[in-house]
């Protein structure tokens, strides 16, 4: 009896543990992910000598580029896997579904294939990002002038 | 100092992200969307824009940066333009992004298999 009981209190306190442990992982890839934007935008403003807002645009194509490379390589795959909105949350997480559908979907032809399901998982965001931009750019230029 | 507000920002934004995942019944198309009207929303206030101006780039690495963009570009345009410039200027500043996606999306899939 004590021991059904036992196992009881161990399975009610199992899921939260596995929550915070993954809240935990998606916190620390998270921040590593900023700080390597961080890094990058810096090294590219020295570098090249340009503005930080150009910088930071290299940054994004920088990131964009490894994600879809490892998506392409195959082991990004098991580190969304593992870090989950770590990775899915900052820009990384874009390619990465932009590149995996279009490389699942390649196979049934360029146009009905990749053409079409290229934006499966990313067309969401831009669709509710445009919409949303424009709605709410419209508010502000109606109520504040711009 | 920037690196430490840079990883916890972004940090903080992925951990939100994952307790909406673990906690409901959203999936990672759902919140990934939900932050982008996010990002959108703040940058109406020009709340983003100090954000960024203090975290340093931690802050344009979330998607939450991509709603920003979006309404950035259309407001610097719109104020050039009237009501056409948000329609004309929507894409500005995340056409990199976007376009840089989609060739190594293109380049990849031809030249990478599926692994399983």
């Amino acid at each position: 009896m004590e021991k059904k009981k036992y196992e009881e209190i161990v399975a009610s306190h199992k899921p939260t543990e596995t929550r915070s442990q993954n809240a935990f992982i998606a916190f620390v890839s998270g921040g590593i992910v900023g700080v390597i934007g961080q890094l990058l935008t810096e090294f590219y403003s020295k570098f090249f000598d340009i503005s930080t807002k150009d910088a930071a645009t290299f940054m994004l194509v920088t990131l964009i580029f490894v994600a879809s490379l490892f998506t392409a390589l195959g082991f990004f795959d098991k580190w969304v896997n593992f870090c989950k909105c770590g990775l899915i949350i900052p820009i990384t997480g874009f390619a990465h579904s932009m590149t995996s559908a279009g490389i699942e979907y390649r196979k049934e032809g360029p146009i009905f294939g990749l053409g079409s399901n290229i934006f499966k998982l990313a067309g969401s965001v831009i669709l509710y990002g445009v919409v949303s931009a424009w709605f709410f750019g419209l508010l502000r230029l109606l109520i504040m002038g711009g | 100092m920037i690196y430490l507000t840079s990883f916890l920002f972004c940090g903080f934004i992925c951990l939100i992200g994952q307790i909406i995942l673990d906690n409901t019944k959203l999936t990672a198309g759902h919140i990934t969307s939900i932050f982008v009207v996010v990002g959108a929303f703040l940058d109406t206030f020009s709340i983003y824009d100090q954000i960024i101006n203090y975290v340093g780039s931690g802050a344009l690495v979330p998607i939450t940066s991509f709603g920003h963009s979006l309404i950035h570009g259309a407001l610097d345009k719109a104020s050039d333009m009237g009501i056409m410039g948000l329609l004309m200027g929507m894409f500005d500043l995340t056409a990199s992004g976007i376009t840089a996606a989609i060739v190594f999306t293109f380049i990849f899939s031809l030249f990478f298999r599926p692994q399983n």
